[in-house]
């Protein structure tokens, strides 16, 4: 036990945990705290904007598998960041935010800078906390990376007041953390997985959905492994992305609304459907009636409520992804040899070379773009997307060789996304390559974040798809409501090109593919900021698309005539 | 109407955990029908319960989000064949024409209630029961003329050796 002021023994907690990096922005309610950060070997990262610097702390998160820090001030410096907030929430990422607040007497008389934060985000937020004696933070601090980063991950929030940074106590940094009722499982029940081990042996027709989950335990090669001895063919919702390698055999890609044919036409045939570590969102199902009806479906989730959530399971197994595939493999190994279903892995084949894509026109087409991109960049780079046309386009063409380097806002949708949390994910990995793949309208709400990845030398690459569209509701335009166009045309006066450069970042059109690719390739290879302009057909749409409501085969490929 | 559900709730005994409770009701559009809560002996818990209703199969999917709440140590919806349910109503009668007063005092002993407090024109009276048996009393003593009443709303135990903390749902 020390004495020391709250600022102080915050900071030291935050080293005792290991965080390397805090983004955010200061404010008079942090004064104290910043003040202290000058002693420290943690990397402060300062922000342009506070939802730019929460994005950026969820992209580390995402890139490292470790909590990311965001700290930002009281009032609108915590109201600034609830998108970010909500969008780690909704996609499982241990974000830890810390906001400053107004001192305790001041608390609740609608002070300067005063907002009821905790109030704010308690529907967004895993847990969140209001800590009131300095005492407290060091406890605060390890709670909140606790709760945060084990069982489902997600995004917890603290608040600071500003007399409890400043009062000096008793500091205890072993205090014990421990809630009666958070118990996170990880181990499944034994019976229940030798269940769904028997019924997987005895599939004829095995496929297996992997989600969000499978990629944030960390049990790709154990997916992998299980596909392969099942013979099952695998396919994933966009937060799985990359939980099998693109480019495995058994690989079937996306599912859902924007889903590959193969996947969506093969789901629902399957005779059993394991489900692992994804909560069955209406994107990725289409309308439940005709997500695999004649299928029992096995459904394994370390967040025990979503079972039968949405869609009701015949086995459930609740834990994390790791040792339920892991137990899995395990069983299904000891009691036979996978033997494989021969007709069907052939039917896989079969439905593969019906829908591969066909080669594109040598214009600038969205698939192309992605697969140019792809191939310009190492294996293990790491790829942010931010949310809408680009976004489906990446899920279905960019190919994932390694888990967790397809990074995207999945549950929220938060356009602006990319950009931010591709600097935090640049700051996690500053080994590898990342590129935010953008369009024009997502890449105008947050691009102000390249002044601090030039000024931080966090170097990121984002090619923006322009189409001076809002291009996925003028896509439902187009396809629903007659072509009658409503507020998504962007007549920009704005350069985008001549714009990133005031940041100190270069810009560049890319007016043909080979242009593409030649800056693609120079991008890659710099140590500084790149954003590549590339216009695109503001009349493409991205297919295939299931409407609406409708069912996982009702798919429309290609526009009608 | 939908059927009345009887949930129960052991928290950690902290601010803004009943809010965070009762904000789950709201966002799925449940309006809470009753609810009670003290903290507990230790004062470390606080035992709640709550009464709403709606469709069985919603409910229970609602206590399953309320379940894995950092600061919910257990909860549970109550089988109603399992659970002895009571409810508490406080009842100020107007009371000044003696046969209202003597009618008052008949209606109150058959319902086994208490006479709390009784003032030359006023009866305030204690009735325990089920739901049922507070609510037919207060239809009984209506005529009367009920001048102000309040009701805890049910709170609920369930029979034998089952204990909300000892058993898993």
């Amino acid at each position: 036990m020390t004495e020391m002021t709250g600022a102080r023994a915050y900071v030291r907690a935050l080293e005792k945990e290991g965080v390397t990096h805090v983004f955010g922005i200061t404010g008079a309610a942090l004064i104290p705290i910043c003040d202290e950060m000058l002693d420290t070997d943690i990397r402060y990262v300062p922000g342009v904007h506070e939802q730019g610097s929460a994005h950026m702390a969820d992209g580390y998160a995402r890139a490292s598998g470790r909590p990311g820090v965001v700290q930002v001030t009281s009032g609108p410096g915590a109201t600034n960041i609830v998108t970010g907030v909500a969008t780690a929430q909704l996609d499982s990422s241990p974000l830890v935010a810390f906001t400053g607040q107004v001192s305790m007497s001041m608390v609740g008389t609608d002070a300067f800078q005063e907002v009821d934060i905790i109030g704010v985000t308690a529907s967004i937020t895993k847990w969140n906390h209001q800590v009131r004696e300095p005492g407290r933070i060091p406890w605060a601090v390890k709670a909140a990376m606790y709760v945060a980063n084990t069982g489902r991950k997600g995004a917890v929030l603290v608040d600071l007041p500003k007399n409890v940074t400043t009062e000096s106590a008793e500091m205890d940094f072993n205090a014990e953390v421990s809630f009666p009722g958070y118990r996170p499982r990880l181990q499944p029940d034994p019976a229940e997985l030798e269940w769904a081990a028997r019924v997987l042996s005895e599939a004829s027709q095995p496929v297996i959905v992997a989600g969000g989950g499978v990629v944030s335990a960390g049990a790709g090669r154990e997916l992998t492994e299980l596909a392969e001895l099942l013979m099952a063919p695998t396919a994933t919702s966009l937060m799985g992305k990359g939980s099998i390698p693109s480019n495995h055999p058994l690989s079937l890609g996306l599912l859902g609304m924007h889903g590959r044919e193969e996947a969506n036409y093969l789901v629902p045939d399957a005779d059993v459907l394991l489900v692992v570590g994804s909560r069955f969102s209406d994107r990725t199902t289409g309308a439940l009636a005709g997500f695999a009806p004649g299928a029992r479906i096995i459904h394994m989730d370390i967040d025990r409520s979503e079972i039968d959530k949405n869609v009701e399971s015949v086995i459930k197994v609740w834990g994390d992804a790791k040792p339920c595939i892991k137990g899995l493999v395990d069983q299904i190994r000891a009691h036979r040899a996978g033997s494989g279903n021969g007709e069907w892995v052939h039917k896989i084949d079969e439905f593969r070379r019906s829908y591969e894509a066909p080669e594109t026109p040598n214009g600038i087409t969205g698939p192309a773009v992605i697969k140019a991109i792809r191939h310009a960049l190492p294996g293990d780079a790491l790829v942010t997307t931010d949310v809408g046309q680009h976004q489906m386009l990446a899920a279905l063409h960019y190919d994932v060789y390694e888990p967790g380097t397809f990074l995207t806002s999945g549950g929220l949708g938060t356009m602006g996304w990319g950009t931010p949390a591709a600097i935090g994910a640049k700051a996690a990995r500053p080994d590898r390559v990342v590129l935010n793949i953008s369009g024009d309208g997502s890449f105008a709400m947050t691009e102000n974040n390249l002044a601090v990845a030039v000024d931080e030398e966090l170097p990121v690459v984002v090619v923006v798809l322009n189409n001076h569209m809002l291009g996925m509701v003028a896509q439902w335009q187009r396809l629903f409501m007659g072509g009658r166009y409503s507020a998504v045309k962007r007549e920009y006066t704005l350069d985008f090109t001549e714009l990133v450069k005031t940041y100190g970042a270069h810009g560049v059109k890319a007016e043909s593919m080979d242009e593409l690719n030649t800056e693609l390739r120079r991008a890659v290879a710099a140590d500084y900021t790149t954003v590549i302009e590339v216009p695109m057909d503001p009349e493409e749409n991205v297919y295939p698309m299931i409407p609406p409501g409708m069912g996982l085969k009702d798919i429309l490929t290609d526009d009608l005539p | 109407m939908t059927p009345l559900n009887v949930i129960s709730l052991m928290v950690e005994n902290k601010p803004g955990v009943l809010f965070n409770i009762s904000n789950n009701f709201r966002r799925k559009g449940f309006n809470i029908h009753s609810i009670t809560a003290i903290a507990g002996e230790d004062m470390d818990t606080t035992r709640i319960t709550i009464t709403v209703r709606g469709d069985a199969h919603e409910i229970t999917k609602l206590v399953e989000q309320i379940e894995k709440m950092v600061d919910v140590i257990k909860v549970k919806r109550l089988d109603p064949l399992r659970t002895v349910q009571r409810d508490l109503a406080l009842v100020k009668l107007s009371t000044a024409d003696p046969m209202a007063q003597e009618e008052a005092l008949d209606t109150i002993n058959r319902y086994k209630g208490q006479i709390l407090d009784i003032k030359p024109d006023t009866i305030i009276a204690e009735v325990t029961g089920s739901v049922n048996e507070v609510t037919e009393f207060m239809a009984e003593v209506k005529h009367i003329g009920i001048i102000e009443a309040a009701r805890t709303g049910i709170t609920a135990i369930e029979k034998g050796w089952i204990t909300l903390e000892g058993n898993d749902m």
